[in-house]
Order: C-alpha cells, then structure tokens, then sequence
C-alpha cells in the first residue's frame, strides 16, 4: 500500500537522510577513482609535465582511507539509529520502525 | 638460507594446522558451539579475502613494477563495491538467503524460471573461466618453492621439482576440499570449517606482506621519506596508465568481484547475518587498503636491488631472501601458499557445487529412468558427485599449468579470468534489478559475451599461432577484416584488454536487454522475476506453483530422505505438520507444503534440480496465466483498498471542513448576539434615561411654563414610543420566526405597495434619495399579503436612503417577470455590502459597521421572515459595483402552505 504520510518525525527522517549518505559513498568515490585519473596526463599524451607516480599513489591512497572512514561512520550511525529504535518502543517508534523496514525508503 | 627439506617441514605443519582449525570449527558448529567466532562479522570480512589471491600476493608486486600503479585497479573496484553495498550485494545477500541460492549459476537459473539450460551455461562458462585461475594458483605456489630450490639443485632438477610440488599442492587441495568442503550435504550450503580456515590463512597473507612492506620501507629504504624518494627516481615514477585502461580495469575487478564463483559463495551463500555486509563494507576496503600498500615500494626497492633478469612477480621473495632474512622468506612464503590455497579450496568448492547440481544431478536424473522414486540413495550421488567435480577440477587446473608451461604474466592469466566471469554480470544485474528480463535473453547475452571473450581475450593469449592461427589474426575469422581478434569492427589502436572487456561486455548487455524486450518470459519465469525484483517489498507472494492431485506424502517422504537425510527429513516433515496443524500425521502435500520442500531441497541440490525432482513425484508444475492473474487480482484488491481508504478519508476531511465553517459561523453568531444584547441595552437604556429625568423634571420643578411642559412631555412621548417600536420589532420578529403570524393574503396590485412603501419611507427620513421606477411594468396583480410586502419594501427603502454612500443617493427599482415568480430589484448606487458581511446581512442582530445608524439590526432579519411566510425569497446580489436587494415573489399562486393563524 502506499506509504501515504510526507513528513517523518526527527529520527526517523535522519536515519533517511544517513541511509542517503550510504547511497551516494559509492558514487562520490567512484567519480574520484574513475573520472579523476582519467583526466592526468600519462606517458602516451604528449604533455610535458607527466603525473608523478607518488603524487598519484597519495592522491588514491587518501580518498581510500577517507571512504574507508566515512563508511565506517555512517555504519556506526546507522547501527546507533537502529539500537535506540529497537530499545524501548513507543509507539511513534514502532510506526517510524515499521516504515524504515518495509522495503526501501520511499522518499 | 633455508633449506627445501625445511620449507617443506614449515609447509606441511602449516597444513595440519589448516586441518586442526579446520576440524575444530566444523565440530563446533556441529555442536551449536563457537557462534560468536564462526559467525562473526570479522571471519565473514576475512573470508572474503580470498578475493586476495596469489595473483594479488605475488602478481600485484610484478603488475606494479611492470605498469606502475595500473595494480591498484583491481583491489579499488571490489572497494567501489564493498563500499556500495547498499546497491547490489544487499539485494543478492537477500535473495541469496530468501531463495536458499547455493552458487552464482543457481542465482542465475532460478530467477529466469528455474532454467536448467542456463544453470548448464553459466556453470560450463565458469569452469573455463576459473580453471586458468586455478592453473595460476598452482604455479605461482611452484615459483615460489623453485626460488627456494634453485640455490641446491642442479637446473634439470629443477623443472622436476617443479612438477612434482605442483602435483602434491594440486593433491593436498584436492584432500582439503574433499575432506571439509564435501563431508556432507548442508542444508544452507555453509562450511564452517573451510571459512575459518580461509579467515585464518586471510590473517597469515596480510600479515606476511605487511612484515615484508614493512622490512622493505623501513629495513631497506630507510623510511617513508626515503621510499617516495626512491619511487620518484625509479622507472615507474610517472603515470602511465591510460584512461580507458585505467576505467575497463575498475570495471572488470567490480564485477569480477560480484561474479566469481568463490566470491558469490563466500559473500551470498555462507552469509549468516546480512548486518556482516554493512560491516564488511567498511572492513574489507580496509583490508584492500592494507594489502595494497607496500606493493609498490616493494616493486621499486625489487627492480633497485635484483638483477635485470630477476622474474619481478617474486620480489615479495627474493628480496627478503637477498638480504639474508631467511625467517621473513619463509613467511612471506606462507603468505603465498595461503593465498593460492585458500582461493583454490573455495574455487573448487563453489565450481563443485554448481557441477554436481547443474551437470551430474540432471543428467544421473534423466538416465536413471525411473527418476526421483525408485532410485538409490540421492545423498550419496550428490557427494560423490561433488567429490568427483572436486578432483576433475583441480585436474583440470593442474593440467592446463601443465599444458601452458607456467608461461606468461601471472597478473594477465588473472585479468583473462576476470573478464570471463564478469560476462554473468549483465544477466546477474538485469536479473535483480528488472523484471523484463527473460531467460531467452540471459542465455543470448551470455553466449555472445562469452564466445566474444573467448575470441577477443582467452584465445589470443596463448599467442599468435597456438590457439589461433596467424592468418586470424591478420585478416580476420574466415578472412572477414572486421573480425580480427584484436580490432573487432576495424577499430584498431585499443589496448588489447580493454578492447576485449569492451566488446564482450557491451555486445553481452546489449543482445540481453534487446532479446529479452522481444521475447516472452514462461509464467514461472514472470513469478520468480517479480520475486527476486521486489525482494524488499516484504511481500511473501509466494509461487503456489503445484496443484498436488497425485503423490502423496510418502513419495516426497522418501525423496526427501534421500536427499536432506532421514532426520533432518523427518523434522522438516513434523514442522511442518505441526503447522497444518495435524500432530502425530504426516503433512498434507498442500501447494504451500510443497513449495517449502522445494526450498528446502533447493539449497541442497539447486533451484533447477529441485524443481525437476519435485515435478517427477508431483506430475509436472502448472502455474498457469489464472495464478498469475490472481497475483496480480491481489495487488489489485489492495490498490482498490487503498483507493476506497482514500475515498474515505477525503470525505472525512470534506466533513470536518463543513463542521469547521459551520462552527466558525457559529461564533460570529454568539458574537453577534453579545455585542446585540449590549446594543439593545443601549438602546433600551438611552430612551429610558431621558424619560426618567423628564419625568423627574415635570414632578420636582416648580414654576415651569405650560410651553415647556408640553414640550418635555412630548419628549417623553416620542421616547416611548422609540421604545415600543423597538419592542414591536422584537416581538414581531419572534412571532415571525414562530411561525404564529397571520396573513391577510388578497389579489393585490403590486404598484399599490410600492407607491406605499416609497411615501412612507420618505416621509419618515430626512434624507432625500432620487428614485427610479417604471410604472407601467409595475402595474400588475399578485396574490399576497400587502401590508407585510410593504412592509419588506419600505424597509428595504430606508435601507438605501440612510446607508448609500453616495453622494447623490439614487434607487432603482426594477420590476420583472421570470417563470411565473415576479422579480422585484432595489439598486443604489452605493458601494454596496462588504463581501465579507454578505452571508450574514439577514442574520438577526447584524449591522454593517459600530455604532452606525439606529436600528437594532432586526430590518432584514424580518424582511427574510415575511418573505418566507409570503413564500418568497429576498436576496442580496454582489454585482461588480455596489449590489442590490431582490424579492422574489410567487406571481399568483395563493401562500397557503406558509400560511397559519394564531394558536388559539
């Protein structure tokens, strides 16, 4: 059945909003991984000034150890939302539960 | 330096402490002991390292001092996905555990309709693909012992040698595998004793880079500063990776990732918990991360420190061994046999699976005539069927290593695997993700992307001439140009690699999404594509696929037994008779029952066989286009549902908007009523007062002249009588509103009233007001009351003359006729009434404005009344400028029904 209620209270909608940062981790990384390199000059281009190798071996490595950091952050976040919500019920608790696992969130 | 006799000592302790960890984890979980370690997510993380094989132990540290940093592809894209797990491992981990899949070939047919067909295909595909990597494992393990051998042994010993630990590795594989992977037939396809062990040789590899990164940045380079200094200076210190390689790279070891066989087995089939992923996400990176991090100071001190001719895919080895770290070699060593063996035992694992499920339990079906009743033992086929995959496939491996002579590059061998696995990803995706895909497309996306890498990719790698004749190469499959194995489509110039990812993979794609939207899925295909894709929607819709008429109970009894075992048969059975309900009976095969046993064994033997076996005792599946149709009757009647719900609540909010004006009138009613009675009280007071001091004044005052007495008196008078018709109006909008009038109802002539009501309502104002009226249309008969119509119309009179605003006041009065009912029209042309007070004009008690004028605010309110009783109606008109006041009159029916006399 539709999910026809617009507005979550606080909670609920910040463990949306992490579930969202969850979504967007891959692709933030991927388009640094991917479409950066992609952009450095390399031995077969005829620019002059070629990337150095530890500059791109920093470069990587960084972002490697900040997506390894901001995933193990929002894992401890969400694993947060999660125990706080399965602790004492109430009953907006238990509607707001019985939304963000039934499937997908919807907004 | 150590000694090959002392190698082999470390190697074969190592082994039996393999077997010990091994034994102990499987009798733990046999026991229902040692939870906390066999399923925690740390041992589900370090499980999935076996993605780290020998290639990444050895070939990373060569890929790098070949290619430079092109290396660290293959560990970021498994990365991309880890950290992506909310996108597609969360979906096959929940499906994986819904539909107890048992490998990626599973997966695969049992989302497009439990296909035999295609569980043969992708199997077969995995095979070729897998064995070059098997092959790899092995030589990468002979390589390292040769290094250690050399020093002793004469060079024709040497390929002996090699030969000969090649075969022992490949046995003592082969013993693993049988002992811990094949043991017996579990119901969830989970082996605690090989994943332990795999988590354990996990730790030993990483730890073993790490000490030899570690010796290599700081024993031998001297510190971190010092080691970019010597990757500044070495010959890979500048990128040289193109783009478009860089990219297909990424994206093949991302679906590698997702596609290899052992990967699906570690990551989907022997999850226990699916919270394990979403640490997993972060952990595994981090173990990536850590792996991949000395490889290239390790590639730089190696191409500084060996000989040229030094195989640079040792240097984890050599260099330790170079340097007289004899202890260091021999861990590093141990990090290398871990890595081959641990990805080999699960490989062979996983490919045994689907072999025996999808090649040996169909066809020892269809021979043994007879079928799933009459035959022996299913258990024992099944693990003997395993056991024999097991040996066939590392044969397999250990014969192509043979055959290929431990040629090429170990990272090229791996790449070339890579790519023909990830050929299952366009049917894997598509199949999670869309429910239009079939299984005509699935197996035409699968044979053009494979028989395109096998062109493009496996074939040419043996070299120009082996496997392809040169003239291929030159001109073209039967001399068509367009297909030279390494410029498809005459586009020429691309990088071999990323030229054969390209084609196979988009070729693959496209031929699977344009064959499926042409063709048409089987209901059971439509039924399983709707439950892999909506896997979240929490809907348990269940394929009621069989309708049981014959084959009782006993026969699924028996096959049953023969399949789970006698006691995990009979639990089954009595769980699920106590759910139907019938203690101490066997269960009634009812659609729903039988659904579950097909589940059950399912993750026995697979989704296809299953399904063929259940179909040979049940007499074939019929779901027909009416179950379909009822699925979706249901979504339907929840779709009404909720429409009906809507309905409802719209007509409840409609209503409690109603209740909300009502309400609101209702306080300016009350309202209206309060500042009413302070009115009236005003009003009665102030004739009061003045009558009062009058009064008194005529009494007390001596010596007042008879002028004057008149003249108080008459004040008196006229207050009095402001009072009465004050009093009047009350009491007669009460008899009105009582209904206890009487009306003297006669054949009247309308021009009579009005020329009455306009004298008399001149004659008592001060103001004078230009009137307008037409009396020729005036001039006509109506039936009714003419004292109470007069009265209605000269209060409407005064009405104008005392509120227009203008400055020179004018009233229209305009007669008409319309349907029999006689339309009489007062407009001024004032500015009219305030929208906001139009609705309650006729209320009792309203007056426009404070204060304003003398009336009591009861004129229209009678006006209504009279109207009413008169069986008529007065309206007021908004028009663009000002408004006007409208009695409606019935022409010439008689008012009786409105019509009561007093109550006697």
């Amino acid at each position: 059945m539709p999910d026809t209620r617009l507005f979550l209270e606080r909670r609920s909608y910040r463990r949306r909003r992490m579930m969202d940062a969850v979504r967007m981790l891959p692709l933030l990384c991927a388009l640094l991984w991917l479409v950066v390199p992609m952009m450095w000059p390399n031995a077969s281009t005829d620019a002059a000034p070629q990337t150095a190798l530890s500059a791109a071996l920093w470069y990587l490595f960084v972002i490697w150890v900040l997506a390894i950091a901001g995933s193990f952050a929002l894992w401890r976040r969400i694993r947060r939302f999660d125990e706080e919500t399965a602790a004492p019920l109430s009953a907006d608790d238990t509607r707001a539960l019985a939304q963000t696992s039934s499937g997908q969130p919807r907004d | 330096m150590v000694t090959l006799n002392q190698l082999i000592i470390v190697c074969l302790a190592y082994v039996a402490l393999l077997f010990v960890v091994a034994f102990l984890a499987e009798r733990a979980a046999l026991r229902g002991r040692g939870g906390w370690l066999l399923r925690s997510p740390l041992v589900y993380t370090l499980s999935l390292s076996i993605y780290c094989t020998a290639w990444t132990f050895y070939g990373a540290v060569g890929y790098a001092a070949r290619s430079g940093l092109e290396y660290v592809t293959i560990y970021l894209g498994p990365s991309l996905v880890m950290i992506g797990w909310w996108w597609v491992l969360r979906r096959l981990v929940r499906i994986g555990r819904t539909q107890r899949v048992t490998s990626v070939a599973d997966l695969i047919s049992a989302r497009f309709g439990k296909s035999n067909l295609l569980a043969v295909l992708v199997t077969a595909m995995a095979v070729v693909g897998v064995t070059p990597y098997i092959a790899l494992q092995l030589q990468s393990v002979t390589l390292s012992v040769s290094i250690f051998a050399a020093p002793e042994a004469a060079s024709g010993q040497l390929g002996q040698i090699n030969e000969t630990s090649a075969l022992w590795v490949a046995a003592g594989l082969a013993l693993f595998t049988l002992v811990f992977g094949t043991r017996n037939l579990n119901v969830n396809e989970r082996h605690h004793g090989v994943v332990i062990a795999v988590a354990l040789e996990a730790v030993v590899k990483l730890f073993a880079l790490l000490a030899v990164g570690a010796f290599v940045v700081w024993g031998v380079a001297g510190g971190v500063a010092e080691t970019v200094a010597r990757i500044d200076a070495s010959p890979i210190a500048a990128w040289q990776t193109s783009g478009s390689r860089w990219t297909a790279l990424i994206v093949v070891s991302a679906a590698a990732f997702v596609c290899l066989p052992r990967m699906f087995q570690v990551m989907v089939v022997e999850n226990d918990d699916a919270r394990h992923l979403q640490i997993a996400s972060w952990a595994f990176p981090l173990y990536l991360l850590a792996i991949s991090l000395f490889v290239v100071p390790i590639a730089v001190v190696g191409l500084e420190l060996m000989p040229a001719g030094a195989n640079p895919d040792l240097y984890v080895l050599t260099i330790p061994l170079s340097q007289g770290q004899n202890g260091l070699a021999m861990l590093a060593f141990l990090g290398g046999f871990s890595s081959a063996t641990s990805m080999v035992i699960v490989a062979t694992l996983a490919l045994s699976t689907m072999v025996s499920n999808h090649i040996v339990m169909p066809l020892w079906l269809k021979l043994g005539a007879a079928g799933a009743q009459q035959s022996g033992d299913v258990r024992n086929v099944v693990i003997r069927a395993r056991r024999l995959s097991v040996i066939v496939i590392i044969s397999l491996g250990y014969l192509y290593y043979r055959a290929s002579g431990g040629s090429g590059a170990l990272a090229a061998i791996g790449l070339i695997s890579f790519g023909g696995v990830a050929q299952f990803l366009p049917a894997l995706l598509g199949g999670i993700f869309w429910r239009g895909a079939t299984r005509m497309g699935a197996v035409a996306g699968l044979l053009t992307g494979f028989s395109l890498w096998m062109y493009t990719m496996l074939l040419p790698s043996f070299g120009v001439g082996v496997a392809l004749p040169a003239t291929v190469f030159e001109n073209g499959l039967l001399g068509w140009g367009i297909l030279r194995p390494e410029a498809m489509f005459g586009i020429t110039g691309l990088d071999p690699t990323v030229h054969a990812v390209w084609w196979s993979l988009s070729l693959n794609a496209l031929m699977f999404f344009v064959v499926s939207i042409f063709s048409f899925p089987t209901p059971l295909e439509r039924l399983q594509g709707a439950q892999f894709v909506n896997v979240f929607d929490g809907t348990s819709a269940s394929a009621r696929g069989w309708t049981v008429s014959e084959g009782g109970a006993d026969d699924l009894m028996i096959m049953s037994q023969r399949i789970l075992g006698a006691s995990e048969a009979h639990a089954f059975f009595a769980g699920q008779a106590v759910q139907q309900g019938r203690v101490g009976h066997p269960p009634v095969p009812t659609p729903e029952f039988v659904q579950a046993l097909e589940r059950e064994l399912a993750a026995a033997v697979g989704a296809a066989t299953a399904n063929a076996m259940i179909g040979q005792i049940i007499g074939g599946q019929a779901i027909t286009v009416q179950d379909l149709m009822a699925v979706a009757d249901e979504s339907a009647q929840i779709l009404e549902y909720s429409s009906k719900l809507e309905a409802k609540s719209r007509q409840l909010t409609e209503t409690a908007r109603e209740l909300g004006r009502a309400n609101e009138k209702l306080t300016q009613l009350s309202l209206q009523k309060d500042s009413f009675l302070s009115q009236i009280s005003h009003e009665l007071r102030t004739p009061m007062t003045s009558i009062r001091s009058f009064s008194e004044i005529l009494r007390d005052m001596e010596g007042l002249s008879g002028q004057e007495k008149t003249r108080y008196a008459s004040i008196i008078h006229s207050e009095t009588i402001r009072l009465t018709r004050l009093l009047d109006d009350l009491l007669d909008l009460s008899v009105l509103e009582n209904g206890q009038v009487s009306l003297n109802t006669m054949r009247t002539n309308l021009h009579d009233v009005i020329e009455q009501a306009v004298t008399t309502a001149q004659a008592s104002s001060s103001r004078d007001i230009v009137l307008r009226r037409r009396p020729d249309s005036e001039d006509m008969a109506v039936f009714t009351d003419g004292d109470r119509l007069a009265q209605v119309f000269i209060n409407l009179v005064t009405n104008a003359i005392k509120y227009c605003d203008a400055s020179r006041p004018v009233l229209d009065i305009a007669v008409r006729r319309e349907d029999g009912e006689v339309i009489i029209a007062f407009t001024d042309n004032g500015s009219g009434i305030p929208a906001d007070a139009q609705n309650l004009v006729f209320e009792k008690f309203a007056r426009l404005g404070q204060g304003e004028g003398d009336g009591a605010g009861l004129g229209l309110a009678i006006c209504r009344e009279i109207m009413t009783r008169l069986g008529g109606d007065i309206r007021y008109v908004a028009l663009e400028k000002g408004g006007r006041f409208e009695v409606w009159l019935s022409a010439l029916a008689p008012v009786k029904p409105a019509q009561r006399l007093l109550p006697t």
